[in-house]
């Protein structure tokens, strides 16, 4: 059935009084109980095409419902089965579609048949699936898998992509480990390189402690700034990386110890409050000028083999600079009296691994050069 | 003389529960052991006064509603503390502040919490509403009282005995480690009894049915307990270290731990989460909608192929890892091949309204259902997708995986049990209709909007997480730091929050809906329904 509202006397335009129904406009006016010739309600007026389909609908529905109502409510229908009825949307006829003939707590079930478009994308699928199966690796033989016949595999992928960028970078990292450290710099294409490679290395294996903008936490030490606790120069920076510092594994590797003056009992905590304050008076901060006092003769005796007469500290040992305010061990980075205190209590220590066996010599000192490069390299 | 056995029983339980808890070589296991020592005592008082009083012999023209009525507290209840560790663990990963690490000594961290979640949500309020609507649908559509008298009490307090062993232990460390399976030893065993139990009341109800077939919800949900019992026991194999203390070693190792491992957790998205949900979602949906299942055709072909295609599809959780390249591969092919089963059940649910799509301006319950059923659709389209080895070398270890599981957990297992719920009540508790249709709206947008905030903010932090980690440079080195990625993600693990917010705010309001309907109505029919006459 064509489209009564646009097929038999075509659409009306706007602002224009409606036609005459049809006669099966008029059948479906009076299916739904409206006047066919108020302009507000007959089908004729295509204006109408959304109320007239929603009141098809209700109809529909209603219908349904009664036909859900339990038997215990309804006057038996002997024989009735739930039937699809022809829909009374007008222009819309569809076959009857019978029931499976059960019924579960009132549930029943169309005789549907399957979807087309379902039918054949599962059919597609299986054979997309077959043809896949035979192009790659996929069938379980007595000793191995069939390879595919297009033998690639996502490993043997990810190995050739490894392998396409080591190759392209060999010849700049056999440069980069040939020259001299110091002369890295003078090369542009090796600092370009150096940058990128060693960035990234930093932030895979670096950025964890030192963060990875490298300024450092609490403990570990800030790379951006001037204070080394075992030197700056590309050099050092290099020989850190290489062994460490007290890492176990490394017979190389840099090693000091900050005694525990508390725990072990070398000095008492009047006198560890003591030395705190003359610690705190080296870098101007605020402290106790008395405690100080006393203070700098325990340090004269007990501190100045590592960090010097005058609290400077000594690169070789690994001792820090104690007059520059810059705290390794810090809150918010400020000196704070009881995590000096803490320090000389109990004598704690970092680790830095050593990097010589997980690294490519090209990898370290590119991370070298980076790290030299941030701002406090000398 | 049965419940003198029955008592001698217990009080062995209890008492060798008291031994275990005495020995205990750890903290989980022996409040575990003193959890079971109450449950069994408990037990024991309740058969100890039931033994004098005059006993009525159970009706067995009657359906045995009582335990579903139980069922649809407990999923109501398990919902809302699901999600509302849902919505903290959220908050978890925006501020880390939240583990209260220094307070809470560790025991409130976001990896304790997690399996806490996920096995709230999936075990719990997930088990209880299939283990509802189960008990609730095999007796209509078998016209026929639940088999094994008290046996499906057991089932609902054993299953819930269980969940308190379980998260209990999260807490106080004792795990397999294993996703989805977390359980130590002596919970799976008694989670193994427990659901041979269930199996036998469900088995035997249908052997028992008054209709001629076995209607299709049937054969979904007992695909599902089958399978689960399967995947359990074998997933689970391991040997206690000691029979005082909660630790065991699993019996597999590496590579064929994880596939073993995978093959239990795929399936249990497919048939915990997929079969058992669509039994529900076959019974429900043309009851709402008073209208015929779409095709029956259909509805064999589909649940066939699904049940055949999903076992296989377990490995795609493990591309690009140790295990070989064909493994991943059948993975692969039979997750593209479930796509077409999988909707088969979304077209027989979406299909079945057709002639009734008018309801949904007016029932915002039918409304739900239809919007699960939507979600379903989208989740088992996505999931397939997501198996494809390209796809997923950008999608796997991303938050996309995250979003993935929540537009399936929530919008399908969410809303189609929400539905159910709301079609449950007034019927089992004999009320006249629900409260307040008005807030099921609330609730139905409310629960909308968090899932589109939930599940849109995790596909994009996953894409570009995946982006971010797989960028290099010209010389072939990486150009983000992971650090980078977490920092990046931040504003879309504040807009999932958000929507767990408001995904736990439909739930509550859903409770406080459900409990209206049944304290502030009057009864108006019989809670005691009769099984229909031939």
């Amino acid at each position: 059935m064509a489209d009564p509202t646009s097929d038999d006397t075509g659409p009306n335009t706007p602002g224009q009084p409606p036609r005459e129904p049809t006669p099966r406009e008029a059948e479906v006016a009076d299916n739904m109980a409206v006047s066919a010739t108020d302009p507000h309600t007959t089908p004729a007026n295509p204006e109408n095409r959304i109320s007239v389909g929603r009141r098809a609908a209700d109809a529909e529905n209603a219908e349904q419902i009664v036909q859900n109502v339990p038997g215990a409510l309804m006057p038996a229908r002997p024989g009735h089965r739930a039937t699809k009825t022809a829909r009374r949307r007008p222009g819309k006829q569809q076959a009857e579609v019978g029931s499976t003939g059960h019924s579960w707590d009132g549930i029943e079930e169309y005789d549907n048949p399957l979807p087309r478009w379902w039918l054949w994308t599962f059919y597609a699928t299986i054979i997309w699936a077959l043809g896949y199966v035979v192009a790659y690796p996929a069938i379980p033989l007595v000793n191995r898998a069939t390879e595919g016949l297009l033998g690639r595999t996502t490993r043997n992928e990810v190995a050739a992509e490894i392998q396409r960028f080591d190759e392209a970078n060999a010849p700049i990292q056999a440069r980069l480990t040939s020259v001299e450290l110091a002369a890295i710099r003078d090369d542009p294409e090796l600092m370009n390189y150096a940058g990128n490679a060693g960035a990234s290395v930093f932030r895979t294996y670096c950025a964890q402690c030192h963060g990875s903008g490298a300024a450092g936490n609490p403990g570990y030490p800030n790379l951006l700034d001037n204070d080394w606790l075992w030197g700056g120069t590309i050099e050092d920076i290099h020989l850190t990386l290489l062994h460490g510092i007290r890492s176990p594994d490394d017979p190389d590797t840099r090693y000091s110890e900050m005694p525990k003056f508390g725990l072990d009992g070398l000095l008492d905590d009047t006198q560890i409050a003591q030395v705190t304050q003359y610690v705190l008076s080296l870098s101007d901060q605020p402290h106790d000028a008395a405690a100080a006092q006393a203070g700098q003769t325990i340090f004269a005796e007990q501190c100045t083999a590592c960090h010097m007469e005058d609290g400077t500290g000594d690169r070789a040992q690994g001792a820090p600079n104690l007059t520059d305010a810059v705290w390794l061990y810090n809150r918010d980075g400020q000196a704070d009296a009881a995590v000096i205190q803490r320090i000389i209590h109990d004598g704690p220590f970092g680790v830095m691994p050593a990097w010589s066996e997980r690294l490519s010599e090209a990898d370290i000192r590119a991370v070298a050069t980076y790290v030299h490069g941030l701002g406090g390299g000398e | 003389m049965w419940d003198s056995l029955k008592l001698i029983a217990l009080g062995a339980i209890a008492v060798f529960a008291a031994i275990a808890a005495n020995y205990a070589r750890d903290l989980a296991y022996m409040v575990n052991a003193l959890t079971v020592m109450l449950a069994a005592g408990l037990t024991f008082m309740w058969v100890l006064r039931r033994m004098e009083g005059v006993r009525l012999a159970p009706n067995r023209n009657e359906y045995l509603d009582g335990v579903v009525r139980a069922g649809v507290i407990a999923t109501a209840g398990w919902g809302v503390v699901g999600f509302l560790v849902g919505v903290i663990i959220a908050a978890q990963l925006a501020w880390p502040v939240l583990n209260f690490s220094d307070v809470a000594q560790g025991y409130l961290n976001f990896g304790k919490l997690r399996p806490l979640h996920t096995s709230a949500v999936i075990f719990a309020f997930g088990g209880n509403a299939l283990i509802a609507t189960s008990f609730y649908v095999v007796q209509r559509s078998c016209a026929t009282r639940l088999w094994g008298g008290n046996l499906a009490w057991f089932v609902f307090w054993g299953y819930n005995l269980f969940i308190v062993l379980a998260a209990s232990g999260y807490i106080l460390g004792a795990t397999h480690s294993k996703e989805y399976a977390e359980p130590e030893w002596y919970v799976d065993w008694w989670l193994t009894i427990v659901w041979v139990a269930y199996l036998a009341v469900y088995l035997g109800t249908v052997m028992r049915r008054r209709e001629p077939h076995i209607y299709v919800a049937n054969w979904f949900y007992l695909s599902f307990i089958v399978t689960i019992a399967m995947l359990h026991v074998v997933n689970n194999l391991a040997v206690p270290v000691s029979i005082f203390g909660s630790k065991s070693v699993v019996l597999f190792a590496g590579v064929q731990d994880a596939m073993t491992q995978w093959w239990y957790g795929h399936n249990a998205v497919g048939f915990f989460l997929t079969a058992g949900f669509l039994g529900m979602m076959y019974y429900f949906i043309p009851k709402q909608a008073e209208r015929p299942v779409y095709s029956y055709k259909l509805s064999i072909i589909h649940f066939w192929a699904l049940i055949f295609m999903y076992i296989w599809a377990g490995p795609h959780h493990l591309h690009y890892t140790a295990l070989p390249e064909w493994a991943a591969t059948l993975g692969m092919v039979f997750s593209i091949m479930l796509w077409m089963p999988s909707w088969g059940g979304m077209i027989n649910g979406l299909m079945t309204l057709s002639g009734a799509w008018d309801k949904l301006r007016t029932d915002p319950i039918l409304r739900m259902m239809v919007v699960a059923v939507g979600f379903y659709g989208m989740a088992t389209f996505e999931g397939p997708m997501m198996s494809i080895k390209a796809v997923n070398s950008l999608s796997h270890y991303t938050d996309w995986t995250i979003g993935h599981v929540h537009s399936g957990a929530l919008g399908w297992n969410g809303m189609i049990t929400f539905g159910a719920l709301y079609y449950l009540t007034p019927r089992l508790w004999g009320r006249e209709r629900l409260y307040s249709l008005s807030a099921v709206s609330w609730h139905f947008w409310l629960a909308t909007i968090g899932l589109v905030l939930y599940a849109s903010s995790m596909w994009v932090s996953g894409i570009m997480e995946g982006l971010m980690w797989r960028e290099v440079d010209s010389q072939g080195f990486l150009v983000n730091a992971f650090a980078d990625t977490v920092i990046a993600k931040y504003p879309m693990l504040v807009v999932r929050t958000l929507g767990g917010v408001f995904f736990l705010a439909g739930a509550l309001v859903m409770c406080w809906n459900l409990w209206a309907t049944v304290a502030r109505q009057p009864r108006i029919a019989e809670t005691r329904v009769a099984v229909p006459a031939e």
